[in-house]
Order: structure tokens, then C-alpha cells, then sequence
């Protein structure tokens, strides 16, 4: 599992953790039933607190991303590849809302962005 | 896992309005500090803060003169063999005897702790590849920490105490202290104390933070909770203006023109609503780093400042 700590940006650790995880899970680079690190083995490769690790842990599981087996391992739920459609939505809205406050500062019109995200698809096609 | 027998189960250490002076300095001021049990409490502050003078207090090596001190339940200076043998300690230059051999230094110091572990300070030695023939002044500054750090752990202590432990070292010898730190942890029961103006590490590993300046606590908790009290925000105004507003809560300001920047204490809706009352737009929103808080409660720009 390839997560990336940065404690300079502000954002708490265990969220990193929560976000990154649901990352990997969206672009399927978790599988359903791939079981995640040990608490103790992930604080240890990370060179983070392991209660944060528990708390990430514990977020993603109420989101329904991963779940505890009685064998006390963490896997990612079978759910997760439902979740994992509106978590691959939500990367795409970020991005659009970072492309339209972008362009709104640039002051280009909304139906202009739209006109030209049509003309870049007909572009980027395959065999077009 | 291993089980830390004790009979004592509330804070490991309980510090209550400890004031230490220094000739005219006041090295602490009324400092009051619980660490729980089975959390890695970190200590922040500048250099000179009081953070060594604090420490030395917990380790017995001084008396409190005013106040009390209790680690264990207790008094660390009365009874200083009890406390230390349950202790491991870690400072920012290790006073190592520059004739010994490691091998030897590492018999030495086993002499004087009961649950000293062998095995255990045999895989440390061989895993941060320590020479054991080599004499401790012939080491490097980061091969000496790396076998203070042996020393400090090799007793398994119930707390391992770390004073600016990765002061002046590469970020290999770092990362082996701060995985030294969690592994400690790890294991059940086991309380860490350290401290640092490396932020980013704190933020790292601490469950628990306390920020002293000038002697006294600035600000003690949860990380958690210190980062969801703190919020950065950037305003814009409809107008430039020459100096930012008075906005209740602000630490700090930066900025010019219409754009102004503040990292405040507070509750974020109550925030906002200074912000309308003040005109301004909240244009960019989030939390800032421990470094930033840390700034911006000691830094030369407080508030106080800003408003005079």
C-alpha cells in the first residue's frame, strides 16, 4: 500500500490516511477483500503514531470502505467497489470545481469551458 | 506485545505549579503537565523555552524548589534509583565515556538495570549496525545516538524520555529515533516524552502536545485538538486597506492590499461570522500545520503585537 505522509500541509495525518486509501480503492489499486497492513506494521513504514493509524482505520471503516474480520485483519469491504464509483465522482468534481474557479478568474465563461472540454475530447480520441 | 507490570495506573508523569528560577531568570513559571499513560506526549518550544529544565525535573536530577513532580506516582528527586531504573533517557549530546568500547559500555550499563535485555540490546546494536569493538570517540555524532538510543531502550522502560533527541543529526539516524519512538509505543502501555522544535516530527508521532515559551505552558492537549481548533483562513476585502482587521481569534496576519491572511483559534462558524461582520470574503480555508500554530502563538507577530 503506497501512502504518503506530509505534515507540512496541514492536513491531519489520519485524514491523509483516509483520503489516500480511499484513492487507492477508487482506481482499484486495493481490490475488494485485499486485506490492509497490521495498525502497528503500517505506524512503522509510515513513522507515524499507531493511534493514528487506529483512527484512520476506524473512519474508513464506519464509511464502509474496509471492515474487520473476526481474524482481526482489515480488508477492504466488498461495498468498497460501490463506494468506490462515488469516491472516483468526487475526484473528478474536485477537479472540475478547481478548473471552473480557474477559469472564472481568468474570466471565461462557464458554456466556453464546456465548448472546449468537447473540442479537447474530439482531440485527445483515440482514431479520431 | 509485552505486559508493564505495575501498580500504578493514572498519568505517568504529573507535573502541578512547578516554578524554577535561575538566579533573576525564571527558567519555569506555575508549569503544569499530565502525560497518560500510553501516549507520546511531545514538548515544543525555542531554544531557552524551558523544555531541558522541565525534563530534568521529570528525570530527578533536579528538585522542585516550588510545586510538585511525580512520575510514577512518585517523587522522582526523593527517590531517583526507583524512578530511573523504569526510565529510558535520551539527550541531545549523550555524555558517553570516550574510552569504552560499545561492547563494554553496553555490559556496563547493564549492571544497572534489572530488566535489562540482552537479546534485545543485541538486535538493536546489529539493526542500527554498531560496531561493538569500536570506542564510543571514534564513533560518528549519529552512530553515538544511535547507541544512546540502545542504552535508552535496551531496558525495556515503561518511559522513554527524549530530549531533542534528533538535534543536529541526518534524517536516517532521525527516522531510526522516531522509529524507536513508535515501536515503544506500540508496545502496550509504554509512555514516550519528547521533546523537539523539529514540528514536522512531532506532528508525526505525538498523541499529545504542550507548547512552552518563556517557562510557561502556552498551550497543552490532543493534537487532535489543537488542529481542529486552529483554522487559516484568507480574506478578501472589497477594498485594500493598510492594516488587517481586528478580527477576534486572529494570532497572526499576513498579507496586503485586499488580500489578508490569519491562522486563528476558535470555532470555525463563530469565525466566519467575525469575518462578515468585517466586510470580507473567505476565499481560502484550512488547517494550518503544527508549525504554523506554533508560529503564530510565539512567533514575534502574535496578535497582541498587531493590535498595539
Amino acid at each position: 500500500m503506497d501512502i504518503h505522509i506530509s505534515p507540512h500541509d496541514g492536513v491531519p495525518i489520519y485524514l491523509q490516511i483516509v483520503n489516500q486509501v480511499k484513492h487507492l480503492v477508487a482506481t482499484g489499486r486495493l481490490a475488494p477483500g485485499e486485506e490492509l497492513p497490521a495498525i502497528r506494521v503500517l505506524a512503522e513504514q509510515l513513522v507515524v503514531n499507531p493511534n493514528t493509524v487506529a483512527r484512520a482505520y476506524r473512519e474508513l471503516e464506519i464509511a464502509g470502505v474496509v471492515e474487520k474480520r473476526r481474524t482481526a485483519g482489515t480488508y477492504v469491504s466488498d461495498a468498497g467497489s460501490r463506494m468506490a464509483r462515488r469516491e472516483r465522482l468526487k475526484i473528478v468534481t474536485e477537479r472540475i470545481d478547481a478548473l471552473l474557479v480557474e477559469a472564472r478568474h481568468l474570466g471565461i465563461g462557464t458554456e466556453e469551458v464546456i465548448e472546449l472540454l468537447r473540442e479537447r475530447d474530439e482531440i485527445l480520441q483515440p482514431n479520431s | 506485545m509485552v505486559a508493564v507490570h505495575s501498580e500504578f495506573n493514572g498519568n505517568v508523569i504529573e507535573v502541578a505549579g512547578l516554578t524554577r528560577r535561575f538566579g533573576a531568570k525564571a527558567a519555569l513559571v506555575e508549569v503544569r503537565l499530565s502525560v497518560p499513560r500510553g501516549t507520546v506526549f511531545g514538548l515544543v518550544g525555542v531554544n531557552g523555552a524551558g523544555k531541558t529544565t522541565l525534563i530534568k525535573h521529570v528525570l530527578g536530577l533536579l528538585k522542585a524548589a516550588t510545586g510538585s513532580v511525580r512520575v510514577f506516582g512518585q517523587d522522582p528527586a526523593a527517590d531517583p534509583a526507583g524512578v530511573l531504573v523504569r526510565v529510558g533517557y535520551l539527550s541531545e549530546e549523550p555524555e558517553l565515556p570516550g574510552w569504552m568500547r560499545v561492547g563494554e559500555l553496553l555490559r556496563y550499563t547493564r549492571a544497572f538495570y534489572p530488566n535489562w535485555d540482552p537479546k534485545f540490546a543485541e538486535e538493536l546494536r546489529q539493526s542500527f549496525t554498531i560496531d561493538p569493538t569500536a570506542k564510543v570517540k571514534h564513533l560518528s555524532k549519529g552512530q553515538r545516538a544511535r547507541v544512546g538510543l540502545v542504552l535508552a531502550l535496551a531496558h525495556r522502560p515503561e518511559l522513554l524520555v527524549l530530549d531533542e533527541p534528533s538535534s543536529g543529526l541526518d534524517p536516517i539516524v532521525r527516522r531510526d529515533i522516531l522509529g524507536a519512538i513508535i515501536r515503544t509505543i506500540a508496545e502496550e502501555g509504554r509512555t514516550v516524552l519528547f521533546s523537539s522544535h523539529l514540528l514536522h516530527e512531532v506532528e508525526r508521532v505525538a498523541d499529545r502536545v504542550a507548547l512552552i515559551d518563556h517557562g510557561r505552558v502556552v498551550f497543552s492537549g490532543a493534537l487532535d485538538n489543537i488542529k481542529e481548533t486552529h483554522h487559516r483562513l484568507t480574506l478578501r476585502f472589497p477594498e485594500p486597506r493598510p492594516h488587517p482587521p481586528a478580527l477576534a481569534g486572529a494570532l497572526t496576519w499576513e498579507g496586503h492590499g485586499m488580500e489578508w491572511a490569519a491562522v486563528c483559534a476558535g470555532q470555525l462558524d463563530e469565525l466566519k461570522n467575525a469575518v462578515d461582520a468585517c466586510g470580507a470574503q473567505v476565499v481560502e480555508q484550512r488547517v494550518p500545520s503544527l508549525d504554523e500554530i506554533f508560529v503564530a502563538r510565539v512567533g514575534p507577530k502574535c496578535s497582541e503585537r498587531v493590535k498595539e
